[in-house]
């Protein structure tokens, strides 16, 4: 956090008067109200199922919402006029639904109420939010602090590893009746390592290195090792930790970063068959992962065992329940999954109560936000802030693939949150971060450039 | 760089088209395989996540629902549960539904059609209408006084409205608490198990689905066909039949129990109970004949449902001359229920022709508004109207003068027939006790009532005589009390 709120460069000039590239604040806003009036709604909604009457905190929830919204929005409009108009108003209605199905789910299971604690770490993430994008004028200004970031990224993740497991994972922090995850945040930071060296060596990467046969080049070690070296160690220290989902989204998110800074195929197959190797090995050897694996083979495995049907078959029994248009809010029986209900299978939620339709919205809102990530990244001019929003994009793509995709038997579980939607404090304030990198990186994008530089250009 | 941007943008794009493909083929192709899957709980919380409507005799429930706060959450509960577990039988969360509670379920749970006008209302609405109330046509005071009758031993009394086949009581006994079975968890399979593994087998519904030999409440069948073929023309005539009598084919003897049956008439034989005479008649009338007249009245006949399923009453089809001696007086292979038993006294009481015996009057919206009420359906003549109205003279002799006093009610016409069967190898059991009977209101045009009464361990002497101690005051109690208490409706 200290590159975020240190000393920054000038601004940029402030836009031309003239209006020649439209700033869309408007635009934002309306999708901004339309995305509150959803979930507000929605709150409601799910208070009229579960308990028949109007829920109580609705204007309190309404106004708070509505506040948090016009927050973010303003400090949008002043700091970065030019941002994509649709990243914020996503990220408002994906965190909306997520509080709204936590709401729902807290209503089956009276003893573990989470939708409050989830609303403070969102007011958390929105605020984190708002300092980010005031603060942090210009993105450039992170590519100083490649080495702080993957030193407080490591740092970070090697922390856990002195606190006690939860569920067999080393990747908690409990303090003061507060749990973070320090991994999600050391994401962010290791975007901002790759990003920086990556655009740093990137001609050196390309272009040397000795041929190996065809076009395969064997890069000189003084590059490429110490990118591995870091990648190793992180990769390695989440194996230690057991925090298999954050392992396999670093692991993709080096692998696409080092193709998009050298364009060589060669190293996404070489990715691809190291990512194979590493998930065979893993697959058989632990014990964890290699009930996973059986599981995503056979869901109903236990219930042929006569043991009842396990967490991805109850999962897949919700999807199934909701069909195409799903049970409506508060009328599923997705509790059934179990204790991971909120944060794992929160999806599975949306899938049985919303339905088809309803998920593949949900699908499709990340889909665009991923999008507009990798706009920014195709418009912004400097390879740094390129290969920081396509890391970042990859990050959302990756993360909800690999839980979307677990929790519908289409790849084996992993433990990840789906991002906004998930209950779980680090990752929504995470997501709140990348979020306004995102709207930080637009903003950059579609800024018009200065006279003097359009006449250089 | 920006070459590579798009390639990864794409690569991301392929991800989530394999997501949503993925999604499609669990939310819809493979949606219906899941959602059957017997894991899945969903249709069972579904099922009894609102209130089970009631079951109602005299226009009061005799169930209810509670609140369990479990994940299957309404539980039924029974107002009266032994008294009227014939009737109800059981609705549980864990072993699923009998008699009643399984014949009416899709109202009682809600899920019949009949119950919303607009169905597709409730498909819009993703809810679905309360279950239901089924109103049944028995009267709370027949049925006690049947269950006080029986009073915990083995047997059964069914009693029916002749004119129309109403059942007005229906009892087994010993009965159980179907409330023990609600529900889930330990204590419901504690009750299962000790239910079934009882020897008196309290839930066996006697009644309906346990077959006796009906012994001699035979012979009203076999005095029918004799009547109406025309074989005995002359109820009063001595008929030259020995005492012992001699089984046709054989030299095996067949006795009385009583004295003074030598060439008694059919009417003396069916006062006094002559075994030898009405074999001998049952002979004369001939198989064939024989086999239709207990069909008429319901023998042999698969597939009765009142709306619960009856067990078949057999009536051999393919028997020696001495076999059909000893069915025409109810023993050999001839098994009744005592529902049927019922309706051949009811057939009688109606004048020949025979009814179909129902359970449910009416079935009603929560609020009260019908959905259906209970048909009045004619099973067919049982015999005609002339050979009806003399087995009701000869059945009040039975009552006034004859093995049946034990039945007698002041002020009313009451006709019977008593009966013992014997069964076991060797007819070494302890005989059944029979009473079937009907009874009149002196100023009433038609008998309100007729019943059949059988007492398994009847502690009596050997002979006719046990189905008059044991059987007829049974009898005689659910008869008073459906005459005393005429129906509301």
């Amino acid at each position: 956090m200290t590159a975020l709120t240190a000393e920054v460069a000038e601004p940029a000039p402030p836009p031309p008067p003239d209006g020649s590239a439209p700033t869309r604040r408007g635009v934002e806003l309306m999708l901004l109200a339309g995305a509150v009036l959803i979930c507000v709604l929605g709150h409601l909604y799910v208070g009229l199922a579960t308990t028949g009457r109007t829920p109580e905190p609705v204007g309190p929830y309404a106004a708070g919402l509505a506040g948090a919204a016009l927050l973010a929005h303003l400090a949008v409009r002043l700091r970065a006029p030019y941002a994509d108009p649709l990243v914020l108003p996503i990220a408002v209605l994906l965190n909306g639904l997520g509080l709204v199905l936590i709401q729902r789910l807290d209503a089956t299971t009276p003893a573990q109420l989470t939708a409050g604690g989830q609303l403070r770490w969102s007011a958390l993430g929105v605020a984190l939010f708002v300092l980010v994008v005031v603060a942090l004028r210009d993105h450039r200004v992170l590519q100083r602090y490649a080495y702080l970031s993957v030193a407080a990224a490591l740092a970070l993740m090697l922390v856990p590893v002195f606190f006690p497991a939860v569920n067999g994972a080393h990747i908690w922090i409990r303090f003061a009746g507060l749990s973070f995850q320090p991994g999600e945040f050391a994401k962010i930071l290791l975007a901002v390592f790759f990003a920086s060296y990556l655009a740093a060596n990137r001609t050196a990467l390309a272009l040397t290195g000795r041929r190996l046969f065809w076009k395969l080049r064997l890069l000189p070690g003084r590059v490429l090792g110490p990118i591995l070296a870091i990648w190793l160690l992180s990769v390695g220290l989440l194996v230690l930790e057991r925090d298999l989902g954050t392992s396999l989204l670093f692991f993709g998110l080096f692998v696409i970063m080092l193709f998009t800074a050298t364009g060589r195929i060669g190293w996404i197959a070489i990715g691809l068959l190291l990512a194979a190797v590493g998930a065979y090995a893993v697959g058989t050897f632990e014990p964890h992962v290699h009930s996973r694996v059986e599981d995503w083979l056979n869901p109903f495995a236990s219930i042929e065992r006569g043991e009842g049907p396990g967490q991805l078959a109850q999962s897949l029994f919700a999807f199934a329940a909701g069909g195409l248009l799903g049970s409506g809010l508060g009328h599923g029986q997705s509790f059934l999954i179990g204790f991971a209900a909120k944060s794992d299978f929160i999806l599975a939620t949306a899938g049985e109560e919303l339905g088809l339709v309803g998920i593949t919205a949900i699908l499709l809102l990340y889909g665009l936000l991923v999008h507009r990530g990798f706009r920014a990244g195709l418009a912004l001019r400097d390879p740094f802030g390129r290969l920081l929003a396509t890391g970042l994009a990859s990050i959302v793509a990756l993360q909800v693939f690999v839980i979307a995709g677990g929790v519908t038997g289409l790849i084996p579980l992993t433990g990840m949150a789906m991002p906004f939607l998930a209950q779980g404090g680090s990752s929504v304030v995470t997501n709140w971060v990348i979020v306004a990198l995102l709207v930080r990186l637009g903003d950059s994008a579609r800024r018009p450039r200065p006279a003097g530089a359009e006449a250089a250009a | 760089m920006i070459r590579y941007i798009r390639w990864c943008a794409y690569f991301c794009a392929l991800l989530l088209a394999a997501l949503l493909v993925n999604v499609a083929r669990v939310q819809v192709w493979e949606a219906a395989a899941y959602g059957a899957n017997p894991a899945n709980k969903r249709p069972a919380i579904e099922r009894y996540a609102e209130p089970r409507g009631d079951i109602l005799v005299d226009g009061r429930p005799v169930t209810g629902s509670r609140d369990s706060g479990q994940l299957l959450r309404y539980e039924r509960t029974y107002a009266n549960g032994p008294l009227y577990a014939p009737v109800t039988g059981f609705s549980s969360q864990t072993y699923g539904t009998s008699l009643l509670e399984r014949a009416e379920d899709a109202l009682l749970a809600g899920t019949d059609p009949g119950l919303s006008a607009f169905p597709l209302w409730y498909d819009l609405a993703r809810g679905r209408p309360s279950g239901g109330n089924v109103e049944t046509t028995v009267r709370a005071g027949a049925q006690r006084a049947a269950y006080a009758g029986l009073a915990g031993r083995r047997g059964a009394a069914v009693a029916l409205e002749p004119a129309t086949g109403r059942i007005l009581a229906l009892v087994s006994s010993p009965s159980y608490d179907p409330a023990a079975l609600s529900g889930t968890g330990g204590p419901v399979k504690a009750a299962w198990a000790r239910l079934n593994a009882d020897p008196a087998r309290p839930m066996l519904n006697r009644a309906l689905r346990e077959t006796y030999p009906p012994g001699s409440t035979f012979k009203i069948v076999t005095a029918a066909a004799a009547l109406d073929t025309g074989v005995v023309s002359d109820v009063d005539a001595p008929t030259q039949t020995p005492d012992p009598y001699p089984l046709p084919g054989t030299s095996t003897l067949l006795p009385n129990a009583g004295t003074g049956c030598q060439d008694a008439s059919m009417a003396e034989a069916v006062q006094w109970s002559c075994n030898t005479v009405m074999a001998k008649i049952g002979v004369r009338v001939g198989l064939r004949a024989m086999v239709d007249a207990a069909r008429r009245f319901g023998f042999n006949e698969e597939g009765l449902r009142v709306p619960a399923w009856v067990s078949r009453s057999n009536f051999d089809t393919d028997m020696s001359p001495d076999q059909l001696a000893l069915s025409s007086i109810g023993q050999f292979n001839t098994r009744a229920t005592p529902l049927q038993m019922a309706m051949v006294a009811a057939a009688v009481a109606n004048g020949g022709e025979l009814k179909y015996p129902y359970l449910v009057e009416r079935t009603t919206q929560d609020d009260g508004d019908p959905v259906r009420r209970g048909q009045q359906r004619a099973l067919g003549r049982a015999m005609s109207p002339a050979t009806a109205l003399r087995l009701q003279e000869m059945m009040v002799q039975v009552v006034e003068s004859g093995t049946g006093p034990g039945a007698a009610i002041p002020g009313a016409v009451v006709g019977g027939k008593t009966g013992t069967a014997q069964h076991g190898v060797g007819n070494a059991g302890t005989p059944y006790a029979w009473f079937i009977g009907w009874a009149k209101a002196e100023d009433a045009p038609l008998p309100g009532v007729a019943v059949a009464v059988v007492v398994e361990d009847a502690e009596a002497r050997r002979g006719d005589i046990s189905g008059n101690g044991a059987a007829a005051p049974i009898a005689r109690a659910v008869m008073e009390a459906v005459l005393s208490a005429p129906a509301k409706r």
